[in-house]
């Protein structure tokens, strides 16, 4: 398991074919890990993508975020049960 | 160890197989903020656990397909109509969840009459209400919510209100009724608006589960492709000069105070009634048929040939009684056996006008019961006098009240009584119960019908013990006039 | 046996009730108020629902909702009304909901007057809204019928999950007669695909909107079967002296009851005449009056409209014999008098020879 993701109280799941590339989720970010990425998905959208580290999973992204099921937030076993 | 903390709520599908195309994406422009309504929608469907109860209505506009999206029972809607629906389907299951998800051409223009009264009914259902300035399923015109100076294409050079009128603030405008529960406005523009949209939706559903009433939700949301903008700018768009003219915030709760009074326990207490039969129904509405007299009580050699079966038209002015004289005589010849008609003239001019009315009694069933040639014409005042007399046929019987009517009859072809039936009555106690004494100075002459029948009517259709003994009087006291004549 | 004097407006509302209608939404219009009236009055007594709607345009998406939860509703209303609810007509039959509607016919175009016509036979039978569907209309002449006839509307509406619409005037409306009080309860049918809030209907959606065109044909053809099986299994008429007449005289509702008092006279001067009444004025019984084409020399259509149910009649009988045309408009409902009048005109431009003249034009165009 990677360590420096486990140090994360959070993770982002994005569905890249189910993102129009709003950006919307990456404004919203309070720690700006989301980014657009430079690549087309299948739609022809530059996806939002998670850049990897630093995700607080604070929901925002998934609230800000259009579509139902593109974004999924993922939270520390510990962080989850606190939360 | 993750765990899942925020993701796509059970209410909503996993795979969208109504949906033509992906079924995985929604069909909405990206930006666009009903994917976020749906979301804060469902997830609280998911909190309350109310999805197998939720019947969700969707409306006409970008929303039509709400059904792709919402796992729940779906009904879509005609045009702007949607709380006409929602109120049907409450009423009918109570124990569902009912909501409308409309938008603002939807709701606020063409629907407007139909959320204004759902709203004053104080409705128990819940309506989220997507304000983007614009209609956007056609493509971009004025919506009733389109700012001034809002460019759109019906308004290419800008709302002007003084062409278009200004936009409508439908919170304020329903908050403004007794019967709503709770409204509020809120927006889609940034991460705390967000939230507080989330919170108003989730109260809202609340607030119907409670069985308080009637709640609203207004959402100020981002429509960047009929804006013309990006999804950052349509975000700006409504923090700048949505909010100016369309202020947030609660404009009515009262879900604190307000009892509930929809509830599954107040349907408890008060349990449908048991129709295991027609007869349950019967004794439910009060209907008591009349039992026909068997063999029927025709007295048919009693009555002299030309007065048998009559067709009978009753004339007179509004308040006379006409109508009542005409319907005791059907009421009447249905107990002894007879078929019966009565057609009332309806309408304004029973309300101060003159009345008339057809009486048919006859051994035999009737074919029209329109009483064109009238072998009997009850006349209570002069113009209905003049009116029928040509109508009668030749060999009939006009009977008219003398202490209104000063000219005779001109035809000489009929036989004619003058009865003074408004002085008579007017002795008796009550000039309105002239309309007996003619009835009875009727059946005295002709004996169609027995007077004890009649009166025996007479007490099941007046309720009123002193207008009963009145009438009866009046009855009996033309009965007197004809047998004294 | 029971009888009630009653209104055929009333009478409408028990006949309902009986059904197993529990709602009523509707909306104030003389001459058709008093079935609203009777449903304030009865409907909640037997744990059902009324509502007096802000507008016709409103009562029938009311209709269209409880329907859509699976409950036996109606409404009713007049002319200017049904106009109003023409929309929501065409909504029921796209989404195949069943339910009721009471029309008592008056005077129109526009406000016109509310003494009794049949000026709404296009709108009502030829369907006023949008779109490629059909409404099994049912036409009463009495107030018993008033009552029997809505009963059986909830039934062909259930099976055909189709709106069913009783067509009536102002008179039968307005009238009283005896009703005989009927033995029977109808029970409605279930509704598996109703959507009413349970976890079994999760699955369920009450919708008219096909985008995809196949679809869409698809949909109207499967509508279209359904009319197909209506037509063949609903037909209703009555038919009066009809076998040796001469001369058919056709008209339904309050028509058909001065016309019948007209026939009875005309047959006592000697004259071969007979009465048909549509009793079902959608489907059409259009075979059986192009079977009496074969002995009849002639029909005449009598209606409260201008030349509305006439066109049917002649597509019916298919240019093989003349059909005469006799109307009243404006609320005046013609006399007995007045139609044995037309009778008796009618038969003699008929006369053998006639109708031998014009068999010889028709072949040889002398």
């Amino acid at each position: 398991m990677n360590v420096e993701r486990i140090e994360d109280r959070g993770r982002v799941e994005i569905l890249e074919d189910q993102c129009k590339g709003c950006g919307l989720c990456v404004a919203a970010c309070p720690v700006q890990v989301l980014v657009m990425a430079e690549y087309l998905n299948s739609y022809g959208y530059h996806p939002a993508r998670y850049v990897g580290r630093g995700c607080t999973g604070c929901g925002v992204c998934y609230y800000a975020c259009p579509e139902p099921a593109a974004i999924t937030v993922y939270l520390r076993e510990a962080a989850a049960v606190r939360a | 160890m993750y765990v899942r903390a925020y993701g796509k709520p059970k209410s909503i599908y996993g795979v969208f197989e109504r949906k033509p195309g992906d079924p995985r994406t929604t069909h909405y422009c990206p930006g666009c903020g009903h994917g976020n309504v749906h979301k804060y929608i469902a997830e609280a469907i998911d909190d309350f656990g109310i999805q197998d109860r939720t019947i969700l209505i969707s409306p006409v506009g970008c929303a039509v397909f709400a059904y792709y999206y919402f796992d729940v029972g779906n009904v879509q809607a005609a045009h702007g109509r949607a709380p006409a629906v929602a109120t049907a389907i409450k009423r009918a299951r109570p124990d569902s969840i009912v909501i409308s998800y409309q938008g603002d051409g939807d709701l606020a223009a063409i629907g407007g009459n139909e959320i204004l009264h759902a709203a004053n009914r104080g409705e128990n259902i819940t309506v989220f209400f997507i304000n983007n300035a614009i209609y956007g399923m056609t493509g971009g015109q004025m919506a009733p919510t389109t700012l001034p100076g809002q460019i759109t294409t019906t308004t290419p050079m800008g709302r002007a209100p003084e062409r278009e009128g200004f936009p409508l603030r439908v919170s304020e405008l329903l908050a403004s009724l007794e019967g709503p529960t709770y409204i509020e406005r809120v927006a889609l523009f940034d991460n705390k608006s967000r939230m507080r949209a989330r919170k108003a939706i989730r109260k809202a559903i609340q607030v119907q589960l409670e069985g308080r009433g009637f709640s609203l939700v207004e959402i100020l949301s981002p429509c960047p492709t009929g804006w013309g903008m990006t999804p950052a700018q349509a975000c700006e768009w409504i923090q700048k000069e949505m909010l100016r003219y369309f202020p947030l915030g609660v404009f009515k709760d009262v879900s604190a105070t307000r009892p509930p009074v929809h509830t599954a326990a107040s349907r408890e207490a008060m349990p449908l009634p048991s129709v295991a039969s027609p007869e349950d129904i019967f004794a439910l509405l009060g209907l008591e048929g009349v039992e026909s007299v068997s063999p029927p009580l025709m007295r048919e050699t009693e009555i002299p040939a030309r007065y048998r079966n009559p067709r009978i038209k009753v004339a007179g002015f509004g308040g006379q009684g006409v109508l009542f004289l005409g319907r005791l005589l059907a009421e009447a010849g249905m107990r002894q056996g007879y078929h019966v008609s009565w057609l009332p003239s309806y309408g304004p001019e029973m309300r101060g006008g003159t009345a008339h009315c057809h009486v048919t009694i006859s051994t035999e069933p009737i074919a029209s019961p329109l009483v064109s040639r009238p072998s009997v014409l009850i006349a209570m005042n002069q113009p209905s006098l003049e009116r029928f007399e040509p109508e009668v046929i030749p060999g009939g019987l006009i009977l008219y009240d003398s202490s209104l009517i000063s000219t005779r009859p001109r035809r000489t072809d009929v036989e004619t009584l003058p009865v003074p039936a408004t002085q008579i009555a007017d002795q008796l106690g009550g000039a309105k119960a002239a309309n007996m004494v003619a009835l009875g100075a009727y059946l005295g002459l002709t004996k169609v019908l027995p007077a004890e029948s009649v009166i025996v009517t007479l007490e099941r259709m007046v309720e009123n013990r002193s207008l009963l003994e009145l009438n009866v009087k009046s009855l009996q006291a033309g009965l007197d006039y004809v047998s004294a004549r | 046996m029971a009888r009630v004097l009653m209104k055929g407006n009333e009478a409408a509302i028990i006949g309902a009730i009986l059904a197993g209608c529990r709602s009523f939404y509707g909306y104030p219009i003389t001459p058709a108020s008093e079935l609203a009236e009777a449903a304030a009055r009865y409907f909640p007594l037997v744990g059902g629902t009324f509502l007096q709607a802000e507008s016709e345009v409103a009562a029938i998406n009311m209709v269209y909702g409880a329907a859509a939860a699976g409950e036996r509703t109606m409404t009713a209303s007049s002319g200017p009304g049904l106009s109003l609810m023409q929309e929501g007509i065409s909504y029921l039959a796209g989404a195949e909901l069943p339910a009721v509607i009471v029309d008592v016919m008056r005077g129109g175009p526009g406000l016109g007057n509310i003494a009794p016509e049949q000026s709404d036979y296009h709108q009502i039978v030829k369907g006023g809204g949008h779109g490629n569907y059909r409404t099994i209309v049912l036409a009463p002449n009495s107030v018993q019928e008033m009552c029997d006839l809505t009963m059986l509307a909830f039934e062909l509406a259930d099976r055909y999950r189709n709106p069913v619409i009783v067509l009536t005037d102002g008179f039968i409306g307005q009238m009283m007669e005896p009703v005989e009080l009927p033995r029977t309860l109808a029970r409605p049918s279930e509704k598996p695909w109703a959507v009413t809030g349970t976890a079994e209907t999760r699955p369920n959606l009450i919708t008219s909107i096909y985008l995809n065109p196949e679809e869409l044909e698809a949909h109207i053809r499967r509508l279209e079967a359904k009319y197909a099986h209506a037509a063949r299994h609903v037909v209703m008429y009555e038919k009066h002296r009809t076998e040796d007449a001469e001369l058919i005289a056709i008209g339904y509702g309050i028509v058909s009851r001065v016309l019948k008092a007209a026939v009875e006279q005309a047959r006592a001067e000697g004259l071969k005449v007979g009465l048909f009444r549509p009793i079902t004025l959608w489907p059409f019984p259009s075979r059986e009056i192009s079977v009496m084409a074969d002995w009849a020399r002639c029909f005449l259509v009598v209606e409260l409209s201008h030349g509305q149910l006439v066109e049917d009649v002649r597509l019916a009988v298919h240019g093989e014999r003349p059909v005469k045309l006799y109307t009243r408009v404006g609320g005046i409902v013609p006399t007995a008098e007045e139609l044995l009048e037309q009778i008796r005109k009618v038969s003699e431009e008929n006369d053998v020879r006639a109708s031998l003249r014009e068999t010889e034009e028709y072949l040889w165009g002398v």
